[in-house]
């Protein structure tokens, strides 16, 4: 019976070939958008590397300090704080503190390169998987003693050295050299707890004047749990680390509040007080109104024209739900003939999209998870464009249905 | 084996009430040949939609094999349209997108048979109309007699104990009409199908065992 029905549902197809166009494109364009979307959700909060544990890692984003007089400050915690109280935290199985990337300037060969750089503790590494390419990452003892030895990226590797090795190399950053002592394949700048063009421990800064700040800095701290199970545990140690602050001027301020979270935690309070997936859901439901609408009037109109169809379907023992299902099926079909095209067209623009450098260093791809999303939205797409009117026009009377066909 | 009593069809819009049928009583034998004549709107094709469970009597009650089936429900009618009765249709009612043996299928498909059975029931009832040389063939490719045999072989492809025929040489010329009442005298002669064919043919009535006319949705004698 399935190959009855793919066999008409191809040939209904060809016969109306603009209506299929139409259809087609509205729907692999939908899927396109919807796909490229997911991707870049997956490129900023999936488990890619350096960030491939997600489920384990929190960190400490921003926190807001207050004082007795009603004011208050929030952003990026300072070195102090995060040094002194969250690195004491003992449910967690690693503790980093590390810097926000910064801009920085250098000149080769008398040309400008403008980098990002990032200043990070040994623990750092510990905590985040990156991947090698040359050397490996600079240790405690290198951030202890501030010695001046930096972590670069690839990129960074060929606008600096060309094609040649950089490990031992000297690099200038920030005015001041370094040593290279590891070389690691390029980060998203999406992933803004990681990346950077170049990693120098924390103490080779030039001035320490950062481990005084306390409630105002540019530091973030990341937590590595001990397993997923354990966020709650180590979310409740912090909030009564919190309570015990002492802090240094307590006049100016005398209370933080504030809780280590993961990257979407911290996006979705940022950018919609906490209801970031939800947003997102409802948008990717409206977004998809439009073409299902679209695609139930031309299904509407496609099926009456196959009303004579229906009624000589119905005359030989076809019952409603059978015709139900025949006619979603072929919608289905389309659907998924539309989600084909929508993968090749999507691989397409995020190809276009890495070499843009629109994202710098993007690394978008179609991988089976993104896929298999894919794949269920345009099954749902074309059971819930499909449903209705193959259920209205299986109510259709069979006398009423074949005359539909003699006019 | 077809009993109708007292049957009524009434079509009811917001203005227009129209009786197309009125305290019709038919009892039509295992095995007879009969035919429905009379003007155009006396009912013929409604009687025929009766019988056929395509349509439901306004009043009445109607009895298929002995089971009274006034209150079936549609899974149950779809059911038995399957396998009991066979249609075949004026304007052939073949679907252009499928070939021969793929239309000849259509009344198998809800049977739940495996496909190669579901082939060889179709081949055989294009041979028994004559048209093995064409089940690959679009009813496009065909001549009109030839397609209404199609759409008697798919008619008979399930073997139906009933087959109801709507006026079925009413678009094909007198040498084709009669060779499509040859093919079903034949399954009325040897399978014992109980026919009932609605014509304006006079011609084509005398052929049949009776003929039950119609006037205005009433029974004339």
């Amino acid at each position: 019976m399935l190959k009855n029905y793919l066999k008409i549902a191809f040939k209904v197809f060809l016969r109306r070939k603009f209506y299929t166009f139409i259809s087609l494109f509205g729907i692999a364009l939908t899927l396109i958008v919807l796909v490229v979307a997911v991707s870049l959700w997956d490129h900023v909060f999936g488990p890619h590397p350096p960030e491939t544990r997600p489920d384990r890692v929190l960190t400490v984003y921003f926190i807001r300090a207050t004082g007795p007089a009603g004011n208050n400050t929030s952003g990026p915690a300072g070195y102090a704080f995060l040094d002194r109280y969250v690195r004491t935290l003992t449910s967690p199985e690693r503790i980093s503190v590390h810097g926000i990337f910064l801009p920085t300037v250098s000149y080769r060969n008398g040309a400008k390169i403008k980098s990002w750089v990032k200043n990070v503790d040994a623990e750092f590494w510990r905590i985040f998987q990156f991947s090698f390419l040359e050397g490996g990452p600079f240790t405690a003892e290198d951030d202890r003693n501030g010695n001046r030895v930096a972590v670069i990226n690839e990129t960074t590797r060929r606008r600096f050295f060309g094609g040649a090795g950089a490990v031992g190399q000297v690099i200038e950053l920030d005015r001041q050299s370094y040593r290279v002592v590891g070389v690691v394949s390029d980060t998203p700048m999406l992933r803004l707890t990681t990346f950077a063009d170049a990693w120098t421990p924390i103490n080779s800064r030039k001035s320490q004047q950062f481990k005084r700040e306390f409630e105002n800095g540019m530091f973030f701290s990341t937590i590595l749990a001990k397993s997923a199970a354990d966020l709650p545990k180590i979310r409740e140690e912090f909030a009564g680390m919190l309570t015990r602050v002492e802090f240094p001027d307590p006049k100016q301020f005398n209370r933080i509040e504030g809780q280590p979270k993961t990257l979407l935690e911290a996006a979705s309070d940022e950018l919609t007080g906490g209801y970031l997936r939800t947003v997102v859901m409802i948008a990717i439901v409206l977004f998809m109104c439009l073409p299902t609408i679209n695609l139930i009037n031309i299904n509407v109109s496609r099926i009456r024209e196959r009303a004579s169809e229906i009624g000589l379907r119905k005359a030989f023992g076809a019952s409603s739900w059978t015709l139900v299902g025949q006619f979603v099926i072929e919608n289905v079909l389309l659907t998924l003939i539309g989600g084909l095209l929508a993968f090749a067209g999507s691989q397409l623009i995020l190809r276009m999209i890495n070499a843009s450098g629109w994202v710098p260093y993007a690394q978008l791809t179609l991988n089976p998870r993104i896929f298999l999303y894919g794949l269920a939205l345009a099954v749902f797409f074309g059971l819930f464009s499909g449903v209705y009117p193959a259920w209205k026009m299986s109510r259709l009377h069979p006398v009423e249905a074949l005359r539909g066909g003699e006019q | 084996m077809i009993r109708l009593e007292n049957i009524d069809k009434v079509y009811r819009t917001d203005t227009v009430e129209t009786v197309a049928l009125s305290s019709i009583n038919l009892t039509v034998q295992e095995g007879e040949f009969i035919s429905v004549m009379g003007p155009s709107g006396s009912g013929k094709s409604t009687l025929l939609n009766v019988i056929g469970l395509l349509d439901v009597p306004t009043r009445g009650r109607l009895s298929l094999n002995g089971d009274w089936i006034s209150s079936y429900r549609d899974r149950a009618l779809a059911r038995i349209r399957n396998q009991e009765i066979g249609f075949v249709f004026q304007t052939f009612q073949l679907i252009s997108d499928l070939n021969v043996v793929d239309n000849v299928e259509i009344p198998l498909l809800y049977r739940k048979l495996p496909g190669s059975q579901r082939r060889k029931m179709a081949l055989h009832a294009l041979e028994r109309v004559g048209l093995t040389s064409r089940a690959y063939h679009f009813p496009t490719q065909l001549s009109g007699g030839q397609q209404q045999r199609v759409a008697i072989a798919r008619a008979i492809v399930g073997k139906p104990r009933i087959l109801l025929a709507d006026e079925p040489t009413g678009n094909l010329d007198s040498h084709m009409g009669d060779e499509i009442m040859d093919i079903l005298h034949g399954l009325n002669r040897n399978d014992q199908t109980t026919v009932v064919m609605v014509t304006h043919d006079s011609r084509l009535a005398e052929r049949t065992a009776r003929t039950l006319r119609l006037f205005d949705g009433r029974q004339v004698n």
